[in-house]
């Protein structure tokens, strides 16, 4: 019995810092903010308790709307484009070619450029005027009696442009979906070609559902972080005029309700429905994803 | 011959921002912004007298002050590497190698808390440090590393699960304490995993935007992250080529990081993939 106890300590000593870590930087914060999200608190008075207001307030408010669709469009876009296109490179790295690892390569590196960098050099080549992605479609446009957009500046191109951004990122999935793909085993693809089947038709019907539980997570994680974009059109799309209001985004309308604006009630409300849409996005998918798993064994 | 075709014409394109930026990075003004499309200045012998005036144009500025954001970005970055990488390792030896009844609550917890988006935290962590002092300091940015990150503990619990227990078994009949077997047995084993933690952390506090934007105050203590986008937020006038090479500046330390570790690299991302 003493010894029980004595394995239990230790072994809480040891997880001791993260426990005490997580109490203060998550766990409080998260209290915290579903009390705050109660109230009305401005940033240099105490919090005062308005009940559900902040929430009443929100579902009145057009700018909490439109941040809402334009997240929604954003993950609803460029989630299913991003998994298409990483897959599909994944494979084409898997398949065996040579110089493999300097295509990797060449994939992967863009998704080291950090967040502000990458919104710097992109800013620059949706340039209208003198970026790169408008000078190579320019001349191929021409003949056809059409101009490119302004891109960035333009509401009817933000979406383009983000998603875009995004897939340039592919790389980290890419390398995972690689990953899981060497680990399918070989007969299984000796198997599917016994039986006649082509390459895209393997890639399909083998290589897809062996690599799933891959994609669930790359998928989960994926949604997780289209919630809260933030930085890319932080940089971009905030100008000393105004938002452009198609790239404006739920965490940039969150941030600057609490530091532009110093309503932290009001953001924490906004927090706590990020939240539980994250989790309920996440609840769903591994609830869909397990039927999925059933359907394909049955 | 199709896939190979299609590769190159893939790699061209992710290449395509980088070489760009690089070269807007050694243009005169007048030719950054100009209709061509042009890989060197003209005449190309300019290149080097152009890329040195860029450069030391961007490195001396008096308002936008490089070295400095470089120097609080490092002083952030090596705290706090060291402090997450020792915690998460402390964290994940106990959730490892001492057998205890909470270890599995613990260690769920851990998982779920990678799901809670840091925008649920940001309002009320930017309170608790105000309340602690550390606003418009460096501590936020690198003083919670030293309690362990959740991804970082699972990664080395993953790893850690491989090395064989007869070894710590053989180490506790001997008389050592769990202290000793992490550090003489553990840790040795396990330099790879804390590479790709260390790394990992780096790469994330050269990244961070939204923390120093939130918890700075003071435009001197700002990290490179928050120092570029200076340039931008700044009237919006600065020249294309200065902000490229500012950008190549702040990117390129990662590029070559990358090199250099590219297998300890890649072995860390592709197991991201089995949780």
């Amino acid at each position: 019995m003493g010894r029980s106890i004595r394995d239990e300590l230790t072994g809480l000593a040891w997880a001791g810092p993260w426990l005490i870590g997580s109490a203060v930087f998550v766990f409080l914060p998260m209290g915290l903010s579903a009390y705050y999200s109660l109230t009305d608190y401005p940033l240099l008075e105490p919090p005062m308790f308005v009940g559900l207001k902040n929430y009443r307030d929100l579902m009145g408010d057009p700018t909490f709307w439109r941040v809402v669709k334009n997240t929604a469009l954003f993950a609803g876009v460029s989630i299913p484009v991003f998994t298409l296109v990483a897959l599909v490179l994944a494979g084409l790295l898997n398949s065996r070619v040579r110089f493999a690892k300097v295509y990797q390569a060449a994939v992967f590196i863009p998704t080291l450029v950090p967040l502000i960098a990458s919104a710097m050099v992109w800013f620059w080549l949706f340039n209208g005027e003198y970026g790169l992605v408008n000078k190579v479609l320019a001349p191929l446009l021409r003949p056809v009696g059409l101009s490119p957009p302004a891109w960035i500046a333009d509401e009817s191109w933000v979406l383009p442009a983000m998603v875009l951004m995004t897939l340039w990122g592919v790389g980290q999935s890419v390398v995972i979906y690689v990953a899981a793909m060497q680990d399918v085993p070989r007969q299984l693809y000796e198997a599917a070609e016994l039986d006649g089947m082509g390459p895209v038709r393997r890639f399909v019907h083998v290589t897809l559902p062996m690599i799933s539980p891959a994609i669930l997570f790359n998928v989960i994680a994926l949604t997780i972080s289209a919630v809260q974009v933030f930085a890319v059109p932080y940089v971009m799309f905030r100008r000393p005029w105004g938002t452009n209001p198609a790239g404006h985004y739920y965490t940039m309308y969150l941030y600057e309700s609490g530091f532009v604006y110093g309503r932290m009630g009001y953001a924490c409300a906004m927090a706590w429905i990020q939240l539980l849409v994250v989790l309920a996005l996440t609840g769903l998918m591994m609830l869909a994803s397990r039927k999925l798993v059933h359907y394909t064994r049955t | 011959m199709l896939v190979h075709a299609a590769l190159v014409v893939v790699s061209v394109l992710f290449l395509a921002p980088l070489v760009w930026m690089l070269a807007t990075s050694v243009m005169p003004e007048s030719q950054a912004a100009s209709q061509s499309i042009r890989l060197l200045p003209d005449p190309p012998s300019s290149v080097v007298e152009h890329a040195r005036e860029n450069y030391s144009t961007v490195w001396n500025d008096r308002t936008i002050r490089f070295p400095l954001y470089l120097r609080n970005t490092l002083i952030v970055a090596a705290l706090g590497v060291v402090g997450m990488t020792l915690s998460s390792a402390v964290v994940a030896y106990g959730l490892s190698r001492i057998r205890w009844r909470g270890r599995g609550v613990v260690f769920f917890l851990i998982l779920a808390t990678m799901m809670i988006p840091f925008p649920v935290l940001m309002v009320p962590l930017y309170l608790i440090f105000r309340e602690l002092g550390w606003i418009g300091t460096l501590t936020p940015l690198w003083a919670p590393a030293w309690f362990g990150g959740a991804f970082n503990i699972f990664l080395l619990r993953q790893f850690f699960m491989t090395i064989p227990r007869e070894l710590d078994e053989a180490a506790i009949i001997d008389g050592c304490s769990h202290w000793k077997i992490f550090w003489r047995i553990i840790l040795p084993l396990s330099k790879p995993a804390l590479a790709v933690v260390a790394l990992f952390h780096f790469i994330y506090v050269w990244n961070d935007f939204v923390g120093p934007l939130i918890y700075l105050t003071d435009q001197d203590q700002y990290t490179l992250a928050l120092g570029l986008q200076l340039y931008q937020s700044q009237a919006g006038n600065t020249p294309w080529n200065l902000l490229m090479a500012a950008s190549t500046l702040m990117i390129s330390p990662l590029v070559l990081l990358f090199m250099l570790t590219q297998r300890t690299f890649v072995r860390g991302v592709s197991t991201e993939g089995l949780k």
